[in-house]
């Protein structure tokens, strides 16, 4: 077809400024850890040298990055997905909670069923109920036009207390002195497969909600609606697309992914269940899906980048007295920064076309 | 002083890629109404905003009253004495009518604000122009007419020599056009000048003296209004010569009816009666027109159709099932197409491709489904089709539809409710803001449907559109159905029921 090339140039384009904006971003971001490395008086070639070998300098360092980049690609996933029907979802985390709790209390309660049907219980448990927990907000917007960033921020408080809740209550080890669940039964485990590593089964289900994730809205017919509600709700409503259907359905999916990312952390890693167990994947999420512009390939890449950055500042801490928190600060300058310039980027584009129309009358 | 009150020498303005102006001349004498005549895009408005200070020309000069200007904001124009009304008018509605007219204006040096001496002032002028105007009335009180002829007003408070009319009369009834001529009238034999913008041939012969046509950005002819004729101008304006008549079959009027609206009432988005009890019929094979001012229910009688809105009241058919208060997907399954009034805020997703946007009135049907997934390969081929037999110009199906020209994406809009052969076509404002060529297209592409069998309801603002295409004539007026004519009813007729007045009962057929 006459002008497929020009086409797929066009997109080429769009996406290589996607991939600039996100690698200046993290690029200015690092620069100004730097700095503040070195307002400490540290050496930042130390940290960095001790952030290469605590994610990509050995193979146990691999697996960090990756065991930690499966919970954040979830994350991400579960902002992305939401974000392309038109919603913001803040509530991973409190999603990541309820999953997490619910795998664990299956893991617990459930007794006498074999590997792996009974891990597969927990993860749809944790899924089922981290879903839940996200479609309360869907179902909160579309019956009381509840602004669904403020409930599912409110929602992970109560995510959050619940799940501290069960733990120091319902399934408490009563061994322990510290309010924290027993040890989850090996049959509800994630296993740990790769020798050296801690990677588990999670990331390989993980990999399988990206692939989802992808089909699903490029795919299928009910992503197409929701992409379509997401971009503008007055054509799908003219299309006869049920808005609230997919509102509520896309915060399940979010709620579901979040679930999964605490499954993973609870009996992929942690195996026991503490209180206040989610070192905050939930709204690291939001800056992996940022930095990766909500698309497959992008929040694949930028999980494996957030992943390696959260292993390897625990290997700087340890080597260099930097505070990880010092890698936190990095990791929210990436989304100040690519807000930043996709807003500029989005005016100049605005800038542009207002003139054309403007000029051109049509 | 020199003959011309304004001159524009070589004037040419780029933005980015396009060219909107290209070394246009306009001149315009003392005391004269100066048509500023050509197609949508042809840079009628831009010239007009580089002459008010809205852009900057990128070459060019600007004399007026024989010295040469530097316009960089509109103050500098209201400084010469220039005044511009707006397609789209410029006024506060919530603030009364002085507010609106003292607006921007520097007052006296005391800070406190004289509202009473301006209002005298206002009323001074008004009355000087045989004009009644309560300066002390919210905007929001007054109607279509009455805001312009405030606009107008607006502009002589401040002093205004020259009047820039971008497309005055829209926006108007038939009626209300001739009182705005009246105006021009009055403003001319003042001394006052003034510029008309227009694509309306009619119009821009019967009120002006001269005529300057543009054409693709630049100078096409200036002549006298009063040495050429309808067609000669209608040529140099598009081209080529223009081809009104479209292909009408014969298709008997014993057709099935396909949609039958009894009693319906609605109420509008702003909670207030939108429909008040509206009867129709149409039948397979005709085009039932809907001419009325814009804004008296047009838009809410199609989307009780479609059932994009609830009706509070009566009966909605379509090929004989009672589809009242239907879902929108089931109306759409009743193989009803819809040819939104809002293409950009209804019709399309702007940041989706032409396939993509071909899937949204389609995505329910089986043909582009394989299970749950969408079968990208029909869609894609049914898209290049729509391309193919709508002439779509576009650099492929791929294409996010926002890259298209408005005409290419009200054809690519128009194509895919043809192409799923509709049993009823709801065409709403089809060839809005869209070229000669281009409404002369789709007008054929309706005409066609018709002619297949297809019942078309066809809503326009544009009286000679609804004349030249309807078999039969509805005048909507404040949600109600005043009078159902012929088409061959005078347009003064048609005017005076757009403005609610009842037609006479000898008139009242079918």
């Amino acid at each position: 077809m006459p002008g497929s090339g020009k086409q797929a140039k066009t997109k080429l384009k769009q996406s290589l400024s996607s991939l600039l904006i996100g690698v200046v971003a993290l690029l200015l971001a690092l620069a100004c850890g730097c700095l503040i490395i070195m307002i400490m008086g540290k050496s930042p070639l130390a940290a960095f040298n001790a952030i290469y070998l605590g994610s990509i300098g050995s193979k146990a360092a691999i697996g960090e990055t990756i065991v930690k980049a499966a919970p954040l690609m979830l994350t991400a996933m579960a902002f992305a997905v939401t974000f392309k029907c038109g919603l913001l979802n803040i509530g991973a985390e409190g999603q990541i909670y309820m999953g997490g709790m619910a795998a664990m209390t299956v893991a617990q309660v459930v007794k006498g069923v074999p590997y792996p049907l009974h891990m597969i219980l927990c993860v749809i448990a944790g899924m089922l109920v981290g879903g839940i927990w996200g479609g309360i907000a869907g179902w909160l917007k579309v019956r009381f036009k509840a602004d669904e960033m403020i409930t599912t921020i409110m929602l992970n408080y109560i995510g959050l207390q619940f799940a501290n809740f069960m733990v120091t209550n319902v399934i408490r080890d009563p061994a322990a002195s510290l309010p924290q669940s027993a040890r989850a039964p090996e049959s509800a485990q994630l296993t740990q497969f790769i020798s050296g590593t801690r990677i588990h089964v999670g990331v390989i289900f993980a990999a399988i909600c990206l692939a989802f994730y992808y089909i699903f809205l490029w795919k299928t017919t009910a992503g197409y609606r929701t992409r379509v509600v997401g971009m503008n709700q007055h054509a799908a409503h003219f299309a006869g697309i049920n808005s609230k259907k997919h509102v509520v359905l896309a915060m399940f999916m979010a709620g579901a992914f979040s679930g999964l990312a605490g499954v993973c952390e609870i009996l992929g890693l942690q195996i026991r269940m503490l209180q206040s167990f989610s070192p905050g994947y939930g709204f690291d999420g939001i800056a992996v899906a940022m930095l990766g512009n909500n698309s497959p390939l992008g929040i694949l890449i930028s999980s494996l980048m957030f992943g390696a950055l959260k292993a390897g500042s625990n290997m700087m801490q340890i080597v260099t007295q930097i505070p990880t928190a010092t890698i936190s600060l990095v990791q929210g300058l990436v989304i100040l920064f690519v807000v930043a310039s996709r807003f500029l980027v989005d005016r100049a584009e605005k800038r542009g076309n207002k003139k054309l129309a403007k000029g051109g009358n049509r | 002083m020199s003959e011309y009150i304004l001159e524009m020498k070589g004037v040419s303005k780029y933005f980015a890629h396009v060219r909107a102006n290209y070394k246009v001349d306009l001149q315009v004498r003392r005391g004269e109404v100066m048509a500023l005549l050509g197609e949508n895009g042809a840079g009628k408005t831009t010239l007009m905003n580089i002459l008010y200070g809205l852009y900057a020309p990128s070459e060019g000069e600007i004399f007026f009253n024989g010295e040469k200007v530097n316009i960089k904001e509109p103050q500098d124009a209201i400084k010469h004495g220039i005044g511009m009304v707006h397609q789209h008018f410029m006024l506060v509605q919530a603030l009364s009518v002085i507010e609106n007219v003292v607006l921007g204006m520097k007052g006296s040096k005391s800070p406190r604000l004289d509202l009473n001496e301006a209002a005298d002032r206002l009323k001074e002028l008004a009355a000087k122009y045989s004009m009644e105007i309560n300066p002390w009335a919210k905007v929001w009180q007054l109607s279509v007419g009455q805001q312009q002829r405030l606009e107008i007003l607006k502009a002589l408070y401040r002093g205004a020599q020259l009047f820039i009319l971008d497309e005055p009369t829209a926006v108007l009834t038939p009626q209300e056009v001739e009182g705005l001529f009246d105006m021009i009238r009055l403003l001319k034999s003042e001394g006052k000048t003034i510029i008309f913008i227009s694509h309306k041939l009619n119009e821009v012969l019967s009120i002006c003296d001269r005529i300057t046509v543009l054409r693709l950005g630049e100078n096409q002819a200036i002549c006298n209004a009063s040495e050429i004729t309808k067609d000669e101008l209608a040529e140099l304006m598009v081209g080529r010569p223009l081809n009104n008549e479209r292909h009408r079959e014969d298709t008997g009027d014993d057709n099935p009816v396909v949609l039958k609206l009894e009693g319906v009432t609605c109420n509008n988005s702003d909670g207030l009666p939108g429909l008040k009890g509206i009867d129709l019929e149409i039948r397979g094979g005709e085009i039932l027109g809907i001419a009325g001012v814009d804004g008296n229910g047009q838009r809410e009688l199609a989307e009780v159709i479609t059932g994009m809105t609830h009706v509070t009241g009566g009966k909605v058919t379509i090929s004989g099932d009672d589809m009242t208060n239907a879902d929108p997907i089931d109306i759409w399954k009743k193989d009803v197409s819809h040819v939104p009034e809002d293409r950009h805020k209804h019709g399309v997703v702007l940041g989706m491709d032409l396939v993509e946007n071909n899937l949204l009135i389609n995505h329910f049907r089986k043909e582009f489904q394989k299970g749950p997934f969408v079968d990208w390969k029909a869609i894609e081929k049914d898209t290049e089709e729509i391309i193919t037999d709508y002439h779509v110009k576009t650099a492929g199906k791929n294409e996010l539809i926002k890259n298209l020209s408005g005409g290419n994406q009200q054809k690519m809009v128009i194509g895919r409710a043809l192409e799923r052969d509709p049993k009823l076509l709801l065409a709403l404002h089809p060839t809005r803001g869209l070229d000669i060529g281009a409404t002369e297209y789709i007008q054929q592409c309706i005409m066609d449907q018709r002619n297949k069998g297809v019942a078309v309801l066809l809503v326009s603002t544009e009286l000679d559109e609804v004349i030249s295409m309807s078999d039969r004539i509805a005048v909507m007026y404040e949600g109600r159905i005043i009078g159902i004519v012929p088409p061959t009813t005078s347009i003064s007729d048609i005017g005076l029921m757009m403005a609610g007045v009842e037609p006479d009962k000898k008139d009242d057929q079918e």
